[in-house]
C-alpha cells in the first residue's frame, strides 16, 4: 500500500538516547512488503500526522524504528506506548544494494542518527562474511550519549568497528574527533571498496570526500541524502535535489550523482 | 496513458458542423452523463466552468494579454475560441486543489481503521481543450499514473474524461506553444478535435475523431461532410496561428541550458523582482505540487488526510528539522524554472512547459519565462565568449 496507511502496533518502545527512541512496529492485520535496507517508510501518528523514517530493522512482519523527537510528530512516535496503533506506509526508495557489492571490501560509515538505516546492512553483511571482503564500521557522534545501539555492537560479531565523538564526557575513554580520521584505521582496498554513509549532509560531504582521495570510485561510494520526503510516492515534488525526486530515486544514491548536486547551494 | 478504445480510422476527412452542431455536441454529451465543462465569461475572464449548453461558450469573445495583463475584448466576429489559456487549466478538475485521500478512526481499545476516499464518479467532457492545454494533461499522467505509484483517483477521473480538443486559430501575446513543439495543431490523445472557421461561408467547425467513442458521438450529431474549402480554411488558419507566436523560446537545447546555468547573475536579476507568491506554478498547467495536511475533528478519534495544491515558492516547501533548504528567492525561482524546463526532463522524461503563457500573464509584476530564458542563454554565451577570450 503506497498511499493509504496500515494499522501497525507498537510492540516494543526504548529509549536509545536521551532525545531518541527506537521503537518496534508490528502489523495488526496485513504486513508491507518486506524492506530493503536503505528504504524509508512513512509512520502516521494518530491525529498529528506523518514523518518518512528509515527502517533500522526488519524481522519477518515487524518494521524497527529508531526516531528522534524533534517535531510534533516524531515526538509522538518516541512517547508511544505498546499497544499504540499507528499507521505505515511503503517500503519507499532505493536500497543500499549490498548484492551489488558482493565480493568487494565494505566501508560502513555513520554520523550520529545516520547509523540507524545502515543498522540493518551491517547486520545482513556480517550475517553473510562470504559474500564480500572486510567489513569495517565507523560510527561518529556528537557525543557518547548520542551513540546508538552500543549494546550491539559486539553481537555485530566480525566487522572491525570504531567508534569517535565530537565531544567527550566524563568517563568516555575512546576516540574524540570527525568520523573521517577514524578511515586511517580502517583496512579496505579502495578501489574495490563499496562505501556506505549515512549522516549530516556535511558529513556525507567530507566523508566521501576522503574515500575519494583514498580512491574509491565516486560511484561505489553510497550516500544517503535527505530532503523534503512528504508524499514517497513522486507526487507532491517536495524532495527534489536537481533532477532526484529523492523518495524514488533516492534516498540511497551513488556519490557520482550526489556530489554535483550538493555543491550547489540551495538546491 | 488512458486511452478508452483504439483510435478508429481518421484517415477520413472528418465532417463539419454548424454552430447548431456544436449545441448538439454539448447535449449529447451531457446526455451521456458526461460534465461538460468549457470556456464561458464569468467575473471579467474566461474561466473552465460547467456548461449546460453551448450557448454559454464566449462567443465572440477574445482576451488581451501581456505580462501581467489580462483582459477581455469583445470580437468584431461570434468565434467561440478565439481566445487563449484563462486563469485555469484542467488540471483543477483532473488534480484538484483539494482532495481529501483517506479517513480514519480509532476505536474504543485504540484500534485503527483507515479507509481510503473512494472514487469519485466524475465523468467529465472537457470541451476546447487547446493543443497545449492536451499536452499538459499528458505531462501530468506522466507524474500522476506514469511511474511506479499511481494516483488512482487520478487515474478514475482522467479515464473518464472525453477530450475535445479546438486547435488554436488565436494565439496569445504571450504563446509561445511553437517553441514548446505543443501547438497550435492538434496532436493525438484527444478524443475529438475541432478546428473553428468563420468566413463569409460560414461559422463551423471542422470536425475528427481521435478514438471510436469519439467517432460515435460524432455520428449522433447533426453534421454534414467535410467540404475541401473548410479544411483548407482551418489548415490554413492553424498554419499562420504557428506564425503568430508572441513569444518564443531561445532556439537551443533548454534543458542544457539549465543545467549549465546554475550559478547564473540572473538568479540575482529576477529574484530582486520575483515576489515568491506562486501565481505562475497555480495557473501552470502542469505544476502539480501538492502538500498533505492531517486533521483530526474534535472527538480527536476521527481524522481525515487531505492533499492541497502547494507551491515550490513556500518557505515551507523543503523543509527538514535543520530549517528549509531553499530559502532565498533566487533559489525558489531557480528550482521553478530548472524543473519546468529542465529537470523535469530526468524526472520525467518530458518538458515541464508546454508554452501557454499562463506564467507570464499571471505573475502580478510579469516576469517572463521566456525573457528569463533568453537572458539565461545570453549570460551563457557571453561567459563562453569571455572564457574563450581569456584562454591562454
Amino acid at each position: 500500500m503506497t498511499a493509504v496507511p496500515l494499522p501497525y502496533r507498537v510492540l516494543d518502545n526504548r529509549p536509545e538516547t536521551a532525545d531518541t527512541h527506537t521503537i518496534v512496529l508490528r502489523p495488526v492485520g496485513t504486513a508491507l512488503p518486506p524492506f530493503s535496507p536503505g528504504q524509508f517508510a512513512m509512520v502516521y501518528a494518530f491525529g498529528v500526522g506523518e514523518i518518512p523514517v528509515s527502517v533500522a530493522g526488519t524481522h519477518h512482519g515487524d518494521l524497527t524504528h529508531t526516531i528522534r523527537g524533534v517535531g510534533a510528530v516524531s515526538r509522538a512516535l518516541c512517547a508511544a506506548r505498546p499497544g499504540t496503533r499507528v499507521g505505515v506506509r511503503g517500503p519507499f526508495g532505493t536500497g543500499w544494494d549490498l548484492e551489488a557489492a558482493v565480493g568487494r571490501d565494505l566501508l560502513v560509515v555513520a554520523g550520529g542518527l545516520g547509523l540507524a538505516p545502515l543498522r540493518p546492512l551491517v547486520r545482513a553483511a556480517a550475517s553473510q562474511p562470504r559474500d564480500h571482503g572486510r567489513l569495517n564500521v565507523l560510527i561518529g557522534a556528537r557525543t557518547p550519549g548520542d551513540l546508538l545501539y552500543r549494546e550491539e555492537w559486539q553481537d555485530w560479531g566480525r566487522p572491525y568497528c570504531q567508534v569517535t565523538v565530537d565531544q567527550p564526557a566524563p568517563g568516555w575513554r575512546g576516540r574524540v574527533g570527525v568520523v573521517t580520521a577514524l578511515l586511517d584505521q580502517a583496512a579496505f582496498a579502495p578501489h574495490r571498496t563499496t562505501a556506505f554513509v549515512c549522516g549530516p549532509e556535511v558529513m556525507i560531504r567530507a566523508t566521501a570526500r576522503a574515500l575519494l582521495h583514498r580512491g574509491v570510485p565516486a560511484r561505489h561510494i553510497r550516500v544517503s541524502l535527505e530532503r523534503n520526503m512528504h508524499c514517497a510516492t513522486g507526487h507532491c515534488g517536495h524532495c527534489q535535489l536537481g533532477p532526484l525526486l529523492l523518495c524514488r530515486d533516492g534516498p540511497v544514491v551513488g556519490y557520482d550523482r550526489a556530489e554535483p548536486l550538493l555543491a550547489v547551494r540551495e538546491l | 496513458m488512458p486511452s478508452a478504445t483504439a483510435p478508429p480510422d481518421t484517415g477520413s476527412a472528418g465532417c463539419v458542423l454548424d454552430r447548431d452542431g456544436m449545441g448538439a455536441l454539448v447535449r449529447e454529451l451531457r446526455a451521456r452523463g458526461r460534465t461538460v465543462i468549457g470556456p464561458t465569461v464569468r467575473d471579467g475572464a474566461i474561466v473552465l466552468a460547467e456548461l449546460e449548453s453551448a450557448e454559454e461558450l464566449p462567443y465572440g469573445w477574445g482576451v488581451e494579454l501581456e505580462g501581467g495583463h489580462y483582459r477581455l475584448r469583445r470580437r468584431a466576429d461570434a468565434a467561440a475560441f478565439a481566445h487563449s489559456a484563462g486563469p485555469q487549466s484542467w488540471k483543477n478538475f483532473l488534480h484538484p486543489e483539494r482532495v481529501r485521500q483517506w479517513t480514519a478512526d480509532r476505536g474504543p481499545d485504540g484500534e485503527l481503521t483507515v479507509r481510503a476516499e473512494p472514487p469519485a464518479a466524475a465523468s467529465f467532457a472537457f470541451l476546447g481543450v487547446r493543443p497545449c492545454d492536451l499536452r499538459a494533461i499528458q505531462i501530468q499522467d506522466r507524474v500522476m499514473i506514469g511511474g511506479p505509484h499511481r494516483d488512482d483517483a487520478y487515474r478514475e477521473r482522467r479515464t473518464g474524461a472525453f477530450l475535445v480538443v479546438v486547435e488554436c486559430t488565436e494565439p496569445g501575446a504571450t504563446c509561445f506553444c511553437v517553441s514548446m513543439g505543443t501547438g497550435p495543431a492538434a496532436q493525438p490523445g484527444y478524443d475529438l478535435a475541432l478546428t473553428e472557421v468563420l468566413d463569409e461561408t460560414g461559422h463551423r467547425f471542422w470536425a475528427r475523431a481521435g478514438t471510436a467513442r469519439g467517432a460515435e458521438v460524432l455520428d449522433s450529431l447533426p453534421r454534414r461532410p467535410a467540404d475541401e474549402a473548410t479544411q483548407d480554411r482551418a489548415r490554413r488558419g492553424v498554419a499562420e496561428a504557428a506564425g503568430r507566436m508572441g513569444r518564443t523560446m531561445p532556439p537551443v537545447d533548454l534543458r542544457d541550458l539549465l543545467a549549465d546555468t546554475l550559478e547564473a547573475r540572473r538568479w540575482d536579476d529576477v529574484a530582486a523582482r520575483c515576489l515568491t507568491c506562486g501565481n505562475c506554478t497555480m495557473a501552470c498547467p502542469t505544476c502539480f505540487c501538492t502538500t498533505s495536511e492531517d486533521i483530526t475533528d474534535l472527538t480527536g478519534d476521527h481524522a481525515e488526510r487531505w492533499r492541497r495544491w502547494e507551491s515550490c515558492y513556500d518557505l515551507d516547501f523543503t523543509h527538514l528539522p535543520g530549517g528549509s533548504v531553499r530559502t532565498s528567492a533566487r533559489s525558489r525561482y531557480r528550482q521553478w524554472l530548472t524543473h519546468k524546463l529542465g529537470t523535469w526532463w530526468d524526472q520525467f522524461d518530458s518538458s515541464g512547459c508546454v508554452g501557454c503563457g499562463r506564467c507570464i500573464v499571471w505573475c502580478p509584476v510579469a516576469i517572463d519565462i521566456t525573457e528569463e530564458a533568453h537572458a539565461l542563454h545570453q549570460e551563457s554565451l557571453a561567459d563562453r565568449a569571455g572564457a574563450a577570450d581569456g584562454a591562454p
